[in-house]
């Protein structure tokens, strides 16, 4: 269970890269800093309107909490897209990279500023005793969890395949010259996607929050592996992210559970695992072969 | 004061020297390498045990520094770089953070959190120079500068080199071409890392102590800065650029300001010059060295 929940938070955000990835062909460095801002303003919302009493009220308090942090999110993405990525969709491969790389030191810099380095949590908002159901010991955090992933997942997934704004996203995807002459806004696509990954993220960094715990500097590993996670299962698939990310969970998990890898190595694990996927089969589990074009 | 000008001169020769070997691949090749701070510490580290443990003389260590430096660019560089270039770039962060981590936790080699202390200092012909002298050491450094610079800028310069910005341009045409551009990246991807352990090496003798804290991954993005804020593809530059941003970043301490200023504040600026310099000037302060072609890097438009 432990690995399920990890790795549904991996899968969160490993949808945001497969997603900019999929429309821009660009990985964009800054997502999991993002993630950090988000986890921080969802944790300051819940701490001021949670009151002293848990009750009914602290549940719906959780979900406003979150709902501030992807919005927050949200336009911070499509801020620092407008600002630092949009000029430079015309240059080079390397200049947006370099300019995603600078944009997350300093969200990560700022933060450690504004609210010092120390690592925070949610000061357990619910009783967490796990319950057993049918062998499987489950904590109620846990339950909360994969309830929120699963309820994102689908959300998307239906948003994607089935919305006009999805089908514009496809759209642009697969070809952006031909979907502006279809009448799509490109730009406007690329903002609204940068937005929804960004508040997946955000969602994803309050869920951190209220299991492991929020400090400035966790996007980088976090990014990274959730990075990992949308390349093991095909960049630019959306279903490959969801796969890439819970199998990663599971063997993180696993890795340190059973295979008896030790606990300060876990993090090497997911490096393993792309630099294996990478000579093995690198366009990831559900991807498709693609062959660049001059 | 004069001391640290000395100071500030010595650690821009020794990142000079990283940067030299990022501008190989990032100027050059056209590819974001985010763990000269991983190579870094792998020639530190290399110094530090060879001579402390088994006693073995600066001068033996250095080119082994390299070669270990090396090594490990090319472990990294032949799964990431048959593929996009993408890909180096998430694979070289994930390498930094790992290099660290498994320097403070394989504790009977690295001595964990602790690091190495004690390391023995250097000499030259019997002479000792200690860092503690800092025009020695300066001279020392600047020496593998020089070096350093004209190794890279001959083979920039060569054959070698206009492979190597073939690809950048075009790697399809490149490969077309005749031009076998796995093997050129990871080539170039192994010389930038072992000049990397060159600089370790040195780092490791002047503060004559290595602790897994010193190499974070603001070293490398100092590196990177460093390149893109001189100017990518122009190895005076990119020295320029240590040099600039070693100013800065000791600035605080400079004018007696380190109270007043946060630690974080630098950070964010060079974050700043990343973006800035990509938006308004992407070819850095001195931009790249001309060929007798137009150079057609930052052309507007891109190729489709």
């Amino acid at each position: 269970m432990n690995g399920m929940t990890l790795g549904g938070i991996y899968a969160l955000i490993a949808l945001g890269y497969t997603m900019v990835y999929g429309i821009l062909k660009f990985i964009n460095f800054a997502h999991g800093d993002i993630l950090m801002v988000g986890s921080y303003i969802g944790l300051f919302t819940f701490d001021a309107i949670r009151g002293q009493t848990l009750g009914p009220w602290t549940i719906v308090a959780f979900f406003i909490a979150m709902l501030a942090g992807m919005l927050f999110s949200a336009g911070l993405g499509m801020a620092i897209e407008r600002i630092a990525y949009k000029p430079l969709r015309k240059a080079t491969r390397l200049a947006p990279l370099l300019s995603a790389i600078g944009v997350s030191f300093i969200l990560s810099n700022m933060a450690a500023w504004m609210w010092g380095t120390k690592s925070r949590k949610l000061e357990y908002p619910f009783d967490n005793t796990p319950l057993h159901i049918g062998g499987v010991s489950i904590t109620p955090h846990q339950i909360l969890i994969l309830v929120v992933v699963i309820v994102m997942m689908v959300s998307l997934k239906l948003f994607v395949d089935k919305s006009r704004i999805g089908k514009a996203m496809r759209a642009t995807s697969l070809d952006q010259d031909t979907a502006k002459l279809m009448g799509i806004k490109a730009d406007r696509i690329i903002a609204i996607t940068f937005a929804i990954g960004s508040a997946l993220a955000a969602t994803a960094g309050f869920l951190i929050a209220l299991e492991i715990k929020v400090y400035p500097s966790m996007g980088t590993m976090t990014g990274l592996k959730a990075f990992v996670a949308a390349v093991v299962g095909g960049i630019g698939n959306i279903s490959g992210a969801m796969l890439g990310g819970i199998l990663l969970g599971l063997l993180e998990t696993f890795g340190v559970a059973l295979l008896g890898i030790p606990y300060g190595l876990r993090d090497t694990i997911a490096f393993v695992a792309l630099i294996i996927i990478l000579l093995v089969k690198p366009e990831g589990l559900l991807g498709k072969v693609e062959k660049e074009k001059v | 004061m004069l001391n640290f000008i000395l100071l500030i001169l010595i650690y821009t020769g020794i990142y000079a020297l990283m940067a030299i070997g990022q501008n190989l691949i990032t100027g050059y090749v056209g590819l974001l390498s985010l763990t000269q701070a991983g190579f870094f510490a792998i020639g530190s580290y290399v110094t530090a045990i060879l001579s402390v443990t088994y006693g073995i003389d600066f001068w033996v260590t250095i080119p082994l520094a390299a070669v270990v430096a090396g090594f490990f660019g090319l472990v990294i560089g032949l799964p990431t770089l048959r593929l996009k270039g993408d890909y180096l770039a998430i694979a070289t962060l994930g390498f930094g953070e790992i290099v660290r981590n498994i320097l403070n936790n394989w504790d009977k080699v690295t001595n964990g959190p602790m690091g190495i202390q004690r390391i023995p200092m250097i000499s030259v012909f019997g002479v000792r120079v200690s860092p503690y002298e800092k025009w020695g050491f300066l001279v020392l450094v600047w020496l593998f500068v020089l070096v350093g610079y004209l190794l890279f800028e001959r083979l920039a310069k060569s054959r070698i080199g206009r492979a190597l910005e073939a690809i950048r341009e075009d790697e399809i045409a490149a490969s077309s071409m005749g031009i076998n551009t796995t093997r050129y990246k990871v080539w170039a991807f192994v010389f930038g890392a072992a000049i990397a352990g060159v600089a370790g090496s040195l780092q490791a003798e002047f503060i004559l102590s290595v602790t897994p804290g010193a190499f974070t991954f603001m070293v490398s993005i100092m590196v990177l800065c460093m390149v893109v804020l001189g100017g990518m593809g122009n190895f005076k530059a990119v020295i320029l650029g240590a040099f600039l941003i070693q100013f800065i970043s000791y600035f605080p301490q400079l004018v007696g300001l380190s109270n007043v200023i946060p630690p974080q504040f630098k950070q964010v600026l060079f974050g700043l010059i990343l973006v800035i310099m990509m938006i308004w000037r992407p070819q850095g302060i001195l931009g790249r060295e001309k060929r007798n072609a137009p150079g057609s890097f930052f052309r507007k438009g891109g190729r489709s």
